[in-house]
């Protein structure tokens, strides 16, 4: 057994590795194909492409959690509920300079509802970990419960602060309406939801690949047995990861709120069945795949909603399904020694 | 929970004072009662080899020193302190590393990242990797590529490093030949030739035979959660029938 | 006769025993003992949950599978019966055809699921489900031509089964005989029937089996039973109890729709109760059910007189608005997980066992 053998080995690996983000820009054509219409098809791939980062800021932390802890919070919805009405009470609390036509105002109103919202979200999500999900380490059917047990409760408690009424979550006064090139409209909120989502996105590659943590981490969603058998005391980062994930969903959650203008108590259960498709088709444990997956469920579910609208609900569980009969582990799976 | 004190054993050597002691110590998993009183030492410097059929308990034995499974009873002592109730990475920290049975790398991190995170106190010492690369070449040429990538030779030899890295006082080694061609097993014996050479101990699982008897200094011999024979390899390889009894096979047979 | 007719599975617990035969005998005689129409709604509904929890709790509690997908069957067999009955001649044949029809797509559905994703971890397994389970409730709230969308079909029962048939002129002990009285005892004898066979399969070798895969899979795996095969019987024959439920329901409400079946808080409330009534021990889920039901119907009354008694106070109105009982049901539901994992059924059992140690 040769090394070169060895690394001839590598490259089809390599190679199968590049197929899904070909598979991105492949419904990207597909659509422009059925579409026909060239400015209605760049409306719908960025706001193809704004929601599907918003999903993948709003399923990291969850998928993350996942391949670290082994532990699927099936209340991460109370998360991005949670962020969501945080910023819509912030931005209600700052309106005057949300209202004002000039971007500096606007942003000292933005600025403190995101950050009120990941913050809160990071600190319930820091509480969360050590009272719900540590007593029930290792045990998957109990964590299920607790978790969506926890969901009803947070939801309810979420129902008594600000009631059932639907919330207004306006976008400041100078991300209203869209940058218009000939034919084209572009909202102007879905490009800084573009902008945000690839800045997470770089951060958290940065983090992953260049730091310490990051190693760690990685090493650890592998196996985590052996990195404490290399001295690392990684359940201290669990709390961590934790709480990093939460805060992530709750500014995934403020930004949708502004996507759609208005927070229901709903919000977070319903991006949660968008948020399962997502991480199993990119693979549990892997942020690239969270990435590439929600990119695609963004894609998918604004072109059917134009083409097909009947379906379009379905048609990304239907994804889900071709997804896992191509590869029953996910475009990405993460090796699990 | 002291057991009742057992009389010496007649081959037992007379050690000073032992690296890693064990005494008593049982091991349940589940209903499982897999360790069940196991008593010896390890002396400082040299191999020790842990020898025995499979199923014997010595992969147990190696994870319940780390504390990867937990003692239900019994101590473990290592170079002075009480480690039986120390959580994983505090006794790593003391100067213990580990190669597990099945290597541990890390498939989806480069060579490198191996290295650096198995490096805790600080960055990869030059002298160090230079003495890696030269019995373990293939490491330097997959640098940046993957360690899933590597052949089932490669992960041994990168899993080793891991643990030589940096200084040890202690190394854990569960099977290191295993599965491996003979021209990458002679590899592994002259490179534990001359780690034998440096400070570290190093407590060895070993079914290879020739490997056993080449390097190991110290033996002990288990069978059902008990040891059965301690002694020095020099004793155990010039008692043959003895060895027909312990192993089933004599040491001289080639794996 | 008790023994084989409760398949030896014994409430073992004098006070568990006191509390079930209080609750079958009140429902049993239920037109009797409540008259008008809510409280006899309340009771059909109990019997039709807890027939549709212990479906659950066979695949919960005795197989360890975590399935959001329930809810689904239950839709299924409330719509196969209400697209026959509103389509065909109303009678007791196109009943016939529509449970049928029900039970085979349930069939072939929890087949495909338990053979596809039963090889999995537990947590995918539970993710898929929920999606399936979404795609289901959207494709019945799209294809409104034939599922009647989000409004759902009213539909006409057999004749004994209308509320204006009289099987007797005059009222027997102040209760009318007539056709809600028999669609009653129709609902009654077969929630029942069905969970005592639901018992039977619990205590016989198969569900031995089921209880063996659920403590150790690799173990039973070793054993030489097939787990993946028991456990989509299991998910089957959950799936298909729960299809007749919800048969019994669309009888029962003369309507289905995707709020009486499909949603999601359905399955949530499934949850509740089985994991406050005790998980894996089938009378569970006549004391969740019950419990819930009731709660469900009556709490709300108690919470509106706290929260206006409370009313000057800050935050205490709005925990105890009628319409956050969930709220609380919610926090007994994640106590019991914690602290009473084997429910009020396994607290009462333990109870009795320290009793009995003690004496």
């Amino acid at each position: 057994m040769s090394a070169d053998d060895d690394a001839r080995d590598a490259l089809p690996q390599a190679r199968l590795a590049l197929i899904p983000p070909f598979i991105v820009l492949a419904i990207a054509l597909a659509g422009s194909m059925l579409i026909g219409s060239t400015s209605t098809w760049v409306t719908l791939t960025v706001a193809g492409l704004a929601m599907g980062l918003l999903i993948f800021i709003m399923a990291s932390g969850l998928t993350l959690v996942f391949g670290l802890m082994d532990v699927m919070n099936f209340a991460h919805g109370l998360f991005i509920a949670l962020g969501a009405y945080i910023a819509a009470t912030v931005i209600r609390m700052l309106a005057p300079a949300a209202a004002e036509n000039d971007l500096l105002s606007n942003l000292s109103a933005v600025a403190p509802a995101l950050a009120a919202a990941f913050v809160a979200a990071g600190l319930l999500g820091w509480l969360f970990e050590r009272v719900v999900i540590r007593p029930v380490y290792g045990q998957h059917l109990k964590q299920i419960l607790i978790t969506t047990g926890g969901m009803i409760v947070a939801e309810q408690l979420i129902l008594v602060l600000w009631g059932p009424d639907l919330l207004p979550l306006p976008r400041p006064e100078t991300l209203r309406g869209s940058f218009v090139f000939g034919d084209i409209a572009l909202e102007k909120f879905r490009l800084v939801a573009v902008v945000v989502g690839l800045a997470v996105f770089g951060a958290m590659l940065y983090v992953l690949n260049r730091s310490k943590l990051g190693l760690l981490i990685r090493a650890g969603v592998e196996n985590r047995e052996m990195v404490e058998a290399m001295g690392y005391r990684i359940r201290r980062l669990f709390v961590g990861v934790f709480a990093a994930g939460s805060a992530l969903a709750g500014l995934g959650g403020a930004l949708w709120g502004m996507y759609q203008e208005s927070v229901t108590v709903g919000i977070g259960a319903h991006m949660m069945v968008l948020i399962f498709i997502v991480i199993i088709i990119g693979g549990l444990g892997s942020v690239g795949g969270c990435f590439v997956g929600a990119l695609l469920v963004g894609l998918v579910a604004n072109y059917v909603g134009y083409l097909a609208p009947k379906i379009a609900l379905g048609s990304n569980i239907l994804l889900m399904v071709l997804v896992l009969l191509w590869r029953p582990q996910g475009l990405y799976p993460v090796s699990k020694s | 929970m002291r057991p009742p004190a057992r009389a010496a054993q007649p081959s037992e050597p007379r050690v000073a004072e032992a690296l890693l002691e064990l005494a008593g110590v049982n091991t349940h998993i589940g209903h499982y009662h897999i360790l069940q009183g196991v008593d010896f030492a390890v002396p400082r410097g040299g191999i020790t080899m842990l020898l025995g059929r499979n199923g014997a308990g010595k992969t147990t034995t190696l994870r319940t020193i780390l504390g990867l499974w937990r003692a239900s009873a019994g101590s473990i002592r290592f170079d002075g302190s009480d480690v039986t109730q120390l959580p994983t990475p505090a006794i790593a920290n003391l100067g213990i590393a580990y190669v597990p049975e099945s290597m541990g790398i890390f498939a989806g991190l480069t060579v490198r990242e191996n290295l650096v995170l198995a490096a805790r106190n600080g960055p990869l010492a030059d002298a160090r990797l230079e003495w890696i690369f030269r019995f373990f070449p293939a490491l330097k040429k997959f640098w940046f590529l993957p360690a899933g990538l590597l052949s089932g030779g490669q992960k041994q030899m990168l899993a080793i490093s891991r643990a030589i890295v940096e200084p040890r006082t202690l190394l854990l080694i569960d099977e290191p030949t295993k599965g491996l061609a003979p021209s990458i097993i002679n590899n592994l014996i002259e490179a534990f030739g001359e780690l034998k050479k440096t400070d570290t101990t190093i407590l060895m699982v070993e079914q290879n035979f020739h490997a056993a008897r080449t390097l190991g200094d110290t033996v002990v011999v288990m069978d059902s959660g008990r040891i059965v024979h301690a002694g020095t390899m020099a004793q155990l390889a010039a008692d043959e029938p003895l060895q027909m009894r312990l192993l089933g096979l004599s040491l001289e047979v080639h794996q | 006769m008790m023994h084989s007719l409760l398949s030896g599975d014994h409430p073992r617990s004098r006070a568990l025993a006191a509390v079930l035969v209080a609750i079958v005998a009140a429902l049993a005689l239920a037109p009797f003992l409540f008259p008008g129409t809510r409280p006899l709604d309340v009771a059909a509904k109990v019997c039709v949950f807890v027939l549709l929890v212990a479906s659950y709790d066979l695949l919960l509690g005795y197989t360890g599978i975590v399935s959001f997908a329930h809810t689904m069957f239950f839709g299924i067999g409330g719509y196969g019966v209400a697209i026959a009955m509103a389509r065909l001649e109303a009678g007791w044949t196109a009943l016939a055809i529509g449970i049928a029809a029900a039970l085979a797509l349930s069939l072939a559905l929890s087949f495909l699921i338990g053979l596809f994703s039963l090889r999995v971890k537990a947590i995918f397994f539970a993710m898929i489900t929920l999606a399936v389970a979404s795609f289901f409730a959207i494709l019945a709230s799209q294809l409104s031509e034939l599922t009647g969308g989000e409004d759902g079909i009213t539909f006409k029962v057999p004749e004994i089964l209308r509320p204006s048939y009289r099987l007797l002129e005059e009222p027997l002990l102040g209760v009318t005989i007539g056709g809600r009285f028999a669609t009653y005892y129709l609902v009654f004898f077969a929630s029942l029937a069905l969970f005592l066979a639901l018992l039977r399969t619990v205590n016989s070798p198969f569900g031995r089996v089921l209880l063996a895969i659920r403590e150790n899979d690799f173990r039973a795996e070793a054993l030489g039973y097939r787990t993946v095969i028991y456990r989509t019987i299991a998910n089957c024959l959950g799936a298909l109890v729960a299809t007749l439920a919800g048969a019994l329901y669309a009888i029962w409400l003369r309507y289905t729709g995707p709020n009486t079946t499909l949603d999601f808080a359905i399955m949530i409330d499934i949850l509740l109760m089985v994991v406050i009534g005790g998980m894996g021990t089938m009378y569970g889920a006549v004391i969740g059910a019950t419990l819930f039901v009731v709660a469900q119907n009556y709490l709300q009354d108690a919470m509106k007189l706290v929260s206006g008694a409370t009313r000057d106070l800050p935050l205490l109105p709005s925990l105890f608005h009628p319409d956050r009982w969930l709220l609380w049901l919610g926090v007994l539901f994640v106590l019991s997980v914690y602290y009473f994992p084997y429910g009020i059924v396994g607290k009462l059992r333990l109870m009795a066992v320290a009793r009995r140690l003690r004496q």
